[in-house]
């Protein structure tokens, strides 16, 4: 007799809503019940709107109901839901699910569908394909399937990672690393952290891979400490593939050793970048460091290093497995592949699509997001993070597409998709913007330290009406300053939010504007 | 309750990491999990053990912002204040916290029983806005779950 599964996901969202309520209470039916039945905490498919989502195996496929409370238990076991019964909450089969199934999911192929933390789960499920064709075909072959994909970074800069690995490769070192950026302190971005908890051993493979390709035998993820679970699932995933033999000594029987580290940041958003993150890991103050050198050249303690993202790292594995041919298939142009784009802030539907680029904004809020969360109209949105330009409505047909979003003055980014209802208050998020960059600046250079500080001052006296011309013309003058001035993005770049907030929201910035606020 | 700062604990926190300068970070971390906060005979002693000088120490612990100088409360409740939570009402909601329990955000009450802290997305922005109570992170927190979040762990 086959045990049935029930799975209920182990992930941030899901428990933010009660996902560990509903487990304690599944399993406590289930003991004493006396049934064979198997409880799983799965990765989340990253429908949050849906959280918490339980599963059933059934013989026609795995059966979804969400979200379940934990007062929805008793009625569910009285729907026999084990067996897939009818209930209000009933989903139908996972895989039917129109959000999840309108979805190209490469990278997250595995998130939801597996036990994070099951060896057996993954290596069923297409796991460790990628490091035994890369082992089997040598270094070079896999840094042309890289370059072939057309993989760019998607940390944010989205620089092409092959072009990357290539440096790292030719570089000469006796000693190099692989440093995974995993500080994702971008605003209405989460993807990182739903692969960490829900995938993690595909960032492992990515990581190992990207290793074995530049001769790096020693990685370090920088994790960011808002991330709790996240950390601990990732460290038991670490101990695995040590027991497993995808880290270690002589992977696979290659003769290559690898193993990685993991270490927390300090909750500062600049140690995102990568040179600050470098400084981080050595255990300094994240600092900025100049460049030249690139950190591909002299990285970590001076050594040639990979800085990648952890969704770049994690979506090696099936690029090498099913060649970069494969992927480049996906995206217009030099947007090449899929991108987890991530739904938050003031949206009904809210999670994590994964599509291939060139979608529209629009075709993510509207047809995945369902629109407001509220109900109200949209107004504003802020793609990429809290440096990202915020765009009006007008402009949601622009398609996701690195080049066409920074011809508008926009970012990708990490792809997290903010969306705002018209309660916004512009001049608020414009002011907000400076008064990030206030506190998180790294101190380095003066126009970032000094003009954000001053930022906050001036929008300050715009939206309270004093000298209005004069200042509108000093922000905007300290916007030229910060953007030309600056040593690193920080400061070059939180001047994009603020000033589409005055293009596209002048009236907000208006001496009316008090009235309505 | 946050341990009394001891040495030798201290020390065999340091060791832990090797006594590895570039382990700075992690040994701070290590640090506020055991006392909630960076103290002065700590910082001396890390400056000691890892061969580094007290300002050069100082510099990092002042550096991050998970770094606290002064004890914590024995809770600490973190209210998300980026954007995607900023669209979800996290600033109402903020004013409801302060007036609610009596803390201004960044600050103890006077019993050292709860702090209140900003922080800049928790990745929860899908169902913002979002607050975290020590490790556990909520999701779409309004006023009345923000009270219920307080009742519970409140002890009896
Ligand atoms: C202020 C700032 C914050 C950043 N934060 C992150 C981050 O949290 N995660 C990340 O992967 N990249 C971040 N980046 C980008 C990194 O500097 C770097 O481009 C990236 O980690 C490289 O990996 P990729 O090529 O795989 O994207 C940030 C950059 C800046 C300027
Ligand atoms: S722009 Fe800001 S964060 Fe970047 S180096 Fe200058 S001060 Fe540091
Ligand atoms: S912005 Fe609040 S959780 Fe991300």
């Amino acid at each position: 007799m086959s045990t049935t599964t029930i799975f209920v996901p182990r992930e941030t969202s899901a428990i933010s809503l009660g996902a560990d309520e509903v487990a304690d209470k599944i399993d406590a039916w289930i003991r004493k019940s006396g049934s064979k039945i198997s409880l799983v905490r799965n990765g989340s498919w990253g429908m949050c709107w849906l959280e918490p989502m339980v599963e059933v195996q059934t013989a026609k496929g795995r059966i979804a109901y969400g979200p379940v409370s934990p007062d929805d238990i008793e009625s569910l076991i009285e729907s026999d839901f084990v067996s897939g019964g009818k209930h209000a909450l009933r989903l139908g089969p996972t895989k039917d699910i129109d959000w999840l199934a309108r979805q190209q999911r490469w990278t997250f192929s595995r998130c939801g569908l597996t036990d994070p933390l099951s060896i057996d789960d993954y290596r069923s499920n297409g796991g460790f394909a990628g490091i035994e064709k890369a082992i089997a075909g040598g270094a070079d072959a896999v840094l042309e399937t890289v370059k072939a994909s057309g993989l760019r970074g998607r940390g944010g800069a989205g620089f092409p990672t092959g072009i990357k690995w290539q440096t790292v490769a030719s570089a000469k070192g006796d000693q190099k690393y692989i440093a995974c950026n995993a500080d994702e302190g971008d605003s209405g971005t989460f993807s990182d952290r739903m692969l960490m908890e829900g995938d993690p051993l595909t960032l492992i493979e990515g990581m190992a891979i990207a290793g074995f390709a530049v001769g790096a035998s020693k990685g370090y993820v920088y994790l960011r400490s808002e991330y709790p679970l996240a950390r601990k699932v990732f460290s038991q995933a670490l101990s695995l593939a040590r027991e497993h033999g995808l880290l270690g000594k002589d992977i696979l029987g290659s003769g290559f050793d690898f193993d990685i580290d993991l270490h927390i940041g300090g909750g500062s958003y600049v140690c995102g970048e990568e040179t600050a993150m470098l400084e981080s890991l050595e255990g300094k103050a994240g600092v900025i460091r100049f460049k030249p050198p690139l950190p591909a050249i002299e990285g970590l303690f001076g050594k040639p290093t990979v800085v990648n993202n952890v969704i770049t790292l994690a979506s090696v594995p099936e690029i090498v497995a099913s060649g970069g041919g494969a992927y480049a298939e996906y995206g217009p142009g030099r947007s090449k592949g899929t991108l987890a784009f991530q739904l938050a802030g003031n949206i009904k539907r809210g999670g994590l699509v994964e599509l291939a680029f060139g979608a529209t904004l629009r075709q993510l809020i509207d047809d995945f997001g369902g629109g407001t969360a509220s109900g109200r109209p949209v107004r504003a949105v802020q793609v990429g993070g809290p440096l990202g330009a915020y765009f009006p409505e007008s402009l949601l047909d622009t398609p996701l597409d690195y080049e066409k979003f920074s011809a508008l003055g926009g970012m990708v980014g990490h792809g997290g998709i903010v969306v705002f209802d018209d309660t916004v208050d512009m001049g608020a998020q414009a002011r907000f913007a400076m008064e990030f960059c206030a506190i998180e600046s790294c101190g380095k250079c003066t126009p970032c330290r000094i003009g954000s500080v001053r930022g906050v001052e001036v929008i300050d006296r715009i939206l309270g009406n004093e000298n209005r011309e004069a200042n509108l013309a000093l922000l905007s003058e300290l916007c030229d300053t910060m953007v030309d001035g600056s040593l690193c993005a920080m400061g070059g770049l939180t001047p994009y939010p603020v000033r589409s907030a005055l293009k596209y929201f002048p009236e907000d910035f208006e001496s009316t504007a008090g009235d309505r606020r | 309750m946050p341990a009394r700062y001891d040495r030798n604990i201290a020390t065999e926190i340091i060791n832990r990491f090797g006594a590895k300068p570039e382990m700075l970070v992690q040994i701070l971390h290590a640090f506020v999990e055991r006392y909630s906060f960076i103290a002065e005979d700590a910082i001396r002693q890390i400056a000691d053990e890892l061969n580094l000088s007290r300002a050069e120490v100082h510099g990092v612990v002042s550096f991050y912002h998970d770094f606290r100088t002064k004890p914590a409360g024995k809770r600490v409740i973190k209210i998300c204040q980026a954007e995607a939570c900023q669209a979800m009402g996290s600033r109402k909601l903020t004013a409801h916290a302060e007036k609610k329990t009596g803390v201004a955000l960044g600050g103890t009450d006077e019993d050292g029983e709860l702090t209140l802290e900003a922080v800049y997305c928790l990745g929860n922005c899908a169902c913002s806005p979002a607050v975290m109570d020590g490790d556990r992170v909520y999701g779409r927190v309004d006023a009345k779950g923000f009270d219920r979040i307080l009742a519970r762990g409140r002890r009896q």
